[in-house]
């Protein structure tokens, strides 16, 4: 990277200026081969010299991989390429994914003097980033940062969703840009000829072409991204008066919380309502009000708002009965047709996944009834041999439907059942400790109430998730006098959002008593 | 069915003198074999020779009309073994596959067919390359040349060199009675260009015509005393024949002044990216005209003593450039100057790393410091002045993930791996052995299955130390590429004769899918050519092992674990071997999408199915993901304040083969996933069908939506 080419330094050959060296980086399967034919063919249809090569073989299969091309003008003759490129000295990169436009970044292929980078900034996940149970995405910023630092020219726009939106792929689009960006001392129509000569798909490949084209001259349109959140805003619900009263009330209550919490407290209200109702919203207001109560607005109501977050997180748990509800929805169907493309005269079938155990159905039973089962081997061994093995439900036809439909309105029968007894004792000791810290430990309860963030999958994973919120809280009980107590709270809380098993949780554990 | 079909390709190796070629490396070489009159080809597909393989599969109409035979060898060793043909017969043949791992293979034969010697030009062309995107170990092929003396070609990497080198290399074979190995690298393989073509030349005598006339001489057998002659035959006849050839020839070049104080050796292979660094310091022009002296050696071995030693004459230091080690050729060069009592500074490792590929900034380097300790009157001034200071770039190697390859969208070894982990999610880990191909994907995450690979068709062989059993069984992978290729005997033969209470899976997904999508055996396509549709299972039962389970549909786990634990806790202590058989999903899509748009087209009734995850219904705990690793199965950021972690969700890319949907049921992970098949062109009764059991269902959503608050959006 560090090399400026002697081109000035005679008795360097002139000619050497010429010779445009451009290099693909891909996943594999983004059809990098294919816009490596249409450049070439592209740079031979003008008369130029091109030499293009490839890394194939099994690197192919979904890995980073990179095609790398020369071309020279005609009247050169016999010029010797390079079959690789080499840091400090490509002309052009093409990146058809945002971390492999880091990637060429990295390896020294982008450089302010030489370099124009055409990157895609839409991202295909590596396994790294999406195992990760908390949040392991990369941060496409630090890489635009980077590329805005290390391009002589940059053009960065999302070209897969223009190419899918004219129904065809990547590689088209990014021709496109390539033309648009003007890196190439070739007209627009030689381009689309390529791709004419090419003869697969070649309308919706040209659609492709121009929209990547465009984007490459004119940039994305900003009002793109604008639109999106408006619909989150507050909109008034459909439905009976009494419950249009009801809630009118509620959004009154919140509209009178301090100024910081409203909006994360009706986002919170909004949904506790639409998991039970509005005598639920009222009593999630009551909790998050006593503790709005005892928070401070030096303190900018931290605490109230996370509380906003959490505790309307953890009074809409996952029990059947909500699943059912949400499955059963309009809205989710309308979701599913638009997104699959369910039009003219095509039908759905919609087939759900469904595996419940023996804790899901007792945790629909009364308190009682369902804690006496549950401490009974034999009846849960027996429930299991009932129910538990995995569905396939079609909810599209009546008999599928009609079953969903008839637990996802179970709603009035929730509040009696065993599940809705455990999940309110786990949430009443969960606050109690975070008020107990109140006021002096101010910091403690706000990381506490985060620590909500850990419980969350259904059987199995929520057991995990489960322990793993205990795990934390009672380390939390050992550094609570600690200055850095709460720092400690946290790192415990990200160790164990980062592996599954919580290997780094248990790490970080035995450091903590270790001091503790 | 090859992953990639040549067959448009393939009507340009009928062009004839006068013609210009344009296109890829391996069409070239084919190219090439044709015109010199080659009588019969084959080899074993492997990068980066796999299309090559390819093209001659596809070409097999052209070669037939020459008379010439096209066979699909078994193994590199078979393909090695097929070039017997030359030693009596005066037929010049020539066989493909991968160095170095190839070579290894067909060692065996690879000797033998050097100590016959041969009558007919017989040709290796081995794809061998290391560094970047190579899938092959860091060998070189060059110590079997030395170790068993035939000839090693590397020629400059542009088409008309390459092409050259394939004339050159049956003469060279001819005039020396030696086997002569072709070497291309993995970027000159796919690397395009043109050059002018000549006409395809019929062989002189087809291997059809040579059974009418046989012809033995048991001067050839590799038996004592003959095989002592072989020796001396090598010696005082062969070795002298081929630097002979080499001079009156010309086949290494010269570039640059005769004369002066340096002087640069490089392999052919490697002349291109040599250029450019000389380019970069000014010190050549866009042509190749050097102002160093280059002796380019496209015979790597033998060397030519005489020749070189002509070079090195009245220079101050030679730099000697060659990648990989053990640095063979800088060895002999440098025993050449000492015994010859030479005051020639021998430079090379040392200014260049002992180890890797030369990449462009290496090459820079390596030259810079070389001309500079040298003969830096040479540079000009803008090299010698200090660089120009670095950008200063923000550090992304921490953000940038690493990228290795994986199992493809809807690949049916995913959910064989994802049964295997919840298997040992249960009942602890296992000794795994993996083996070559695909499924050696599984060793990565998320699956991180399987710790060693010996070899191609060795997974159960290499897991031989605990066929004895013992707590818990060892398990072991092969492909039904490495079983065919050696599995059978090396690994299967193995178990049942030597009782293994071991479990081997065997991965058939009806192709090397790994090398390209080649037929097998086992393959479940018709081919013309070939014999397919020869079941595992059968070969398997005819080696003498009992236990055998075939699944022929990896994607339902719960059997594909059921099945999996069944052989390790089966009271049965003999080898027990599963066959878990699905068409690799690449071969699939590529066969089943024409036709299915077609027919969706012409108003056929079409059933397309796609999955998809409940946004709402779904934590963003990923831990169908930490099962999956599918491309299509991804992370999706809600605009939800409420929301910390990012959901799953799944692409258009999905095929719909289940694996996730199967995984969340046989695993109880979550109730997020649904499978959504849309139906194109359904009946008349089907969609009145659907029409009232769509106003029945929204009726009821009416009902309910009317006892209730509903919000915009769904759920919150």
């Amino acid at each position: 990277m560090s090399l400026a080419l002697p081109l000035d330094a005679r008795p360097a050959d002139p000619a050497l200026e010429g010779v445009i060296k451009l290099a693909i980086l891909a996943v594999g399967g983004q059809g990098g081969g294919v816009l490596t034919n249409w450049i070439e063919s592209l740079a031979r249809s003008q008369g130029y010299h091109c030499q293009a090569t490839s890394v194939a073989g099994v690197a192919q299969r979904t890995g980073a991989t990179i095609y790398y091309m020369e071309m020279a003008p005609g009247d050169v003759d016999a010029p010797v390429f390079s079959l690789a490129p080499s840091a400090g000295d490509v002309d052009i990169i093409v990146a058809a994914e945002m971390m492999e436009a880091g990637r060429a970044i990295i390896r020294g292929f982008v450089t302010p003097d030489r370099t124009t980078l055409i990157a895609s900034s839409h991202r295909m996940l590596a396994v790294s980033e999406k195992s990760v149970p908390g949040d392991g995405m990369a941060s496409s910023e630090e890489v635009r940062a980077a590329a805005e630092l290390a391009a002589q020219k940059l053009v960065l726009a999302d070209m897969d969703t223009a190419a899918l939106k004219v129904g065809s792929v990547i590689s088209a689009s990014l021709f496109g840009a390539l033309a648009g960006s003007g890196a190439l001392p070739f007209e627009r129509a030689a381009f689309e000829d390529a791709i004419r000569a090419g003869g697969k798909g070649v309308e919706a490949s040209l659609r492709a072409f121009s929209a990547g084209f465009d984007l490459a001259k004119y940039g994305e349109d900003p009002k793109a991204e604008a639109v999106k959140p408006a619909q989150q805003e507050i909109v008034r619900p459909a439905g009976p008066d009494m419950a249009q009263k009801a809630w009118a009330s509620l959004e009154a209550k919140v509209a009178g919380l301090p100024e910081p919490v409203r909006e994360m407290a009706h986002a919170g209200l909004r949904k506790v309502v639409d998991f039970q109702d509005t005598d639920y919203g009222a009593e999630y207001l009551g909790r998050l009000e006593d503790l709005v109560s005892r928070d401070s607005a030096e303190k900018d109501y931290e605490l109230s708002r996370e509380a906003a977050k959490y505790i309307a997180n953890a009074m809409a748990y996952d029990d059947v009965i909500r699943v059912a509800d949400l499955k059963t929805r309009p809205q989710r169907f309308n979701r599913i047709e638009t997104e699959m493309k369910v039009k003219d005269g095509k039908l759905l079938h919609l087939t759900d996944y469904l595996h419940p155990r023996a804790e899901e159905i007792v945790g629909l039973l009364p308190e009682k009834m369902g804690r006496k089962m549950e401490s009974d081997p034999a009846w849960m061994k027996r429930i299991d041999r009932w129910f538990n093995r995995g569905r396939r439900i079609r909810t599209d036809s009546l008999r599928g439907f009609a079953m969903l439909y008839f637990l996802g309105g179970l709603r009035g029968w929730r509040r009696r059942t065993l599940r809705h007894r455990m999940e309110q004792d786990h949430l009443e000791s969960w606050l109690k400790m975070v008020s107990g810290y109140l006021p002096d430990r101010y910091a403690m309860a706000v990381e506490v109430l985060r620590c909500r963030r850990l419980i969350k999958g259904y059987s199995d994973t929520h057991a995990r998730g489960l322990s793993k919120f205990d795990k934390v809280l009672a380390g939390a009980r050992l550094v609570e006098n600690r200055d850095d107590g709460p720092e400690w709270v946290a790192r415990l809380r990200e160790a164990a959002l980062k592996d599954e098993k919580g290997a780094d949780l248990d790490g970080a554990l035995k450091t903590v008593e270790s001091f503790a | 069915m090859a992953e990639r079909s040549f067959k448009a390709e393939v009507e340009h190796l009928r062009k004839g003198t006068g013609d210009t070629f344009t296109g890829e490396g391996i069409l070239a070489i084919t190219k090439a074999l044709l015109e010199n009159g080659v009588g019969y080809v084959g080899g074993y597909q492997g990068a980066p020779i796999s299309h090559l393989m390819d093209v001659l599969a596809d070409a097999e109409d052209l070669l037939g009309e020459l008379g010439i035979r096209f066979e699909a060898n078994a193994s590199e060793a078979a393909a090695a073994a097929m070039l017997a043909a030359s030693v009596h017969y005066p037929i010049r043949g020539a066989v493909t596959f991968k160095g170095s791992v190839g070579v290894n293979v067909a060692s065996d034969a690879l000797a033998n067919l050097a100590s016959s010697g041969v009558n007919g030009g017989a040709l290796v062309i081995v794809g061998e390359d290391y560094g970047e995107g190579s899938s092959i170990m860091q060998e070189r092929s060059y110590a079997f040349a030395m170790k068993s003396q035939f000839w090693l070609l590397d020629p400059r990497p542009n088409l008309t060199s390459i092409v050259k080198s394939v004339g050159d290399g049956f003469a060279l074979s001819e005039a020396s009675n030696s086997p002569v190995m072709l070497m291309v690298r993995i970027r000159s393989c796919h690397v395009t260009g043109r050059f002018e073509t000549r006409d395809n030349v019929p062989p002189p005598l087809s291997v059809r015509d040579a059974l009418s006339s046989p012809m033995r001489d048991f001067k050839r057998v590799v038996l004592p005393p003959m095989s002592y002659a072989h020796e001396h035959d090598k010696i005082d006849n062969r070795w002298p024949a081929a630097e002979k050839f080499i001079l009156d020839n010309r086949l290494n070049e010269r570039f640059g002044p005769d004369e002066g104080k340096v002087g640069i050796v490089c392999l052919g292979g490697i002349y291109n990216s040599v250029i450019r660094a000389l380019q970069r310091l000014g010190l050549a022009d866009i042509s190749g005209n050097t102002s160093i002296p280059l002796h380019v050696l496209n015979v790597t071995y033998p060397l030519v003593k005489s020749e070189l030693l002509e070079f090195c004459a009245g220079k101050e230091a030679v730099l000697m450039i060659e990648e990989g080690q053990p640095e063979f050729i800088e060895q002999q060069l440098g025993a050449m100057l000492y015994k010859e009592g030479r005051t020639t500074k021998l430079e090379g490792k040392g200014i260049f790393p002992r180890a890797g590929e030369y990449t462009g900034q290496i090459m820079l380097d390596g030259l810079d410091a070389f001309v500079r300790q040298y003969a830096p009157e040479l540079l000009p001034g803008k090299v010698l002045a200090p660089n120009t200071p670095k950008p200063e770039l923000p550090d992304l190697s921490k953000t940038v993930p690493i990228r290795p390859p994986g199992f493809c969208t809807g690949c049916p070894e995913r959910p064989i791996f994802a049964s295997l982990k919840m298997v040992e999610q249960e009942v602890g880990q296992h000794q795994i052995t993996g083996d070559i191909g695909c499924h050696l994907f599984a060793c990565l995450p998320p699956f991180e299955i399987g710790g060693s690979t010996m070899g191609y068709g060795l997974g159960p062989a290499s897991n031989a130390a605990f066929d004895g059993g013992g707590e818990r069984r060892a398990i072991s992978i092969i492909g039904d590429g490495g079983f065919w290729h050696n599995g059978l005997s090396s690994s299967i033969g193995n178990m049942v004769f030597n009782k293994s209470d071991s479990v081997a899976i065997i991965v058939d997904n009806y192709y090397s899918a790994a090398t390209g999508g080649q037929d097998i055996p086992s393959s479940r396509a018709k081919n013309e050519t070939k014999s397919t549709n020869n079941p595992i299972t059968r070969a398997l039962q005819g080696a003498g092992v009992k236990w055998i389970r075939q699944i022929d549909r990896t994607y339902d786990v719960t059997r594909m674990r059921e099945t999996i634990r069944e052989a390790l806790t089966t009271e049965y202590d003999g080898p027990k071997v599963i066959v878990a058989s699905s068409e690799c999903m690449l071969n699939r899509q590529r066969r089943e999408k024409p036709l299915r748009n077609k027919a969706i087209a012409g108003g056929e009734r079409v059933e397309i199915p796609r999955f998809g995850v409940d946004q709402d219904v779904c934590t963003g705990d990923h831990a169908c993901i930490r099962l999956s690793g599918c491309p299509s199965l991804s992370l999706k950021k809600l605009d939800d304040p409420l929301r910390d972690d990012p959901v799953a969700h799944i692409d258009q890319s999905c095929v719909g083969c289940g694996n996730c949907g199967e995984v969340a049921d046989a695993a109880i992970l979550c109730p997020s996933f649904f499978e959504a098949k849309v139906v194109h062109n359904p009946t008349g009764f089907e969609a009145w069908y659907a029409g009232l059991r769509t106003k029945i269902i929204s009726w009821l959503q009416t009902r309910r939506a009317g006892a209730r608050l509903t919000f915009t959006g769904e759920g919150a």
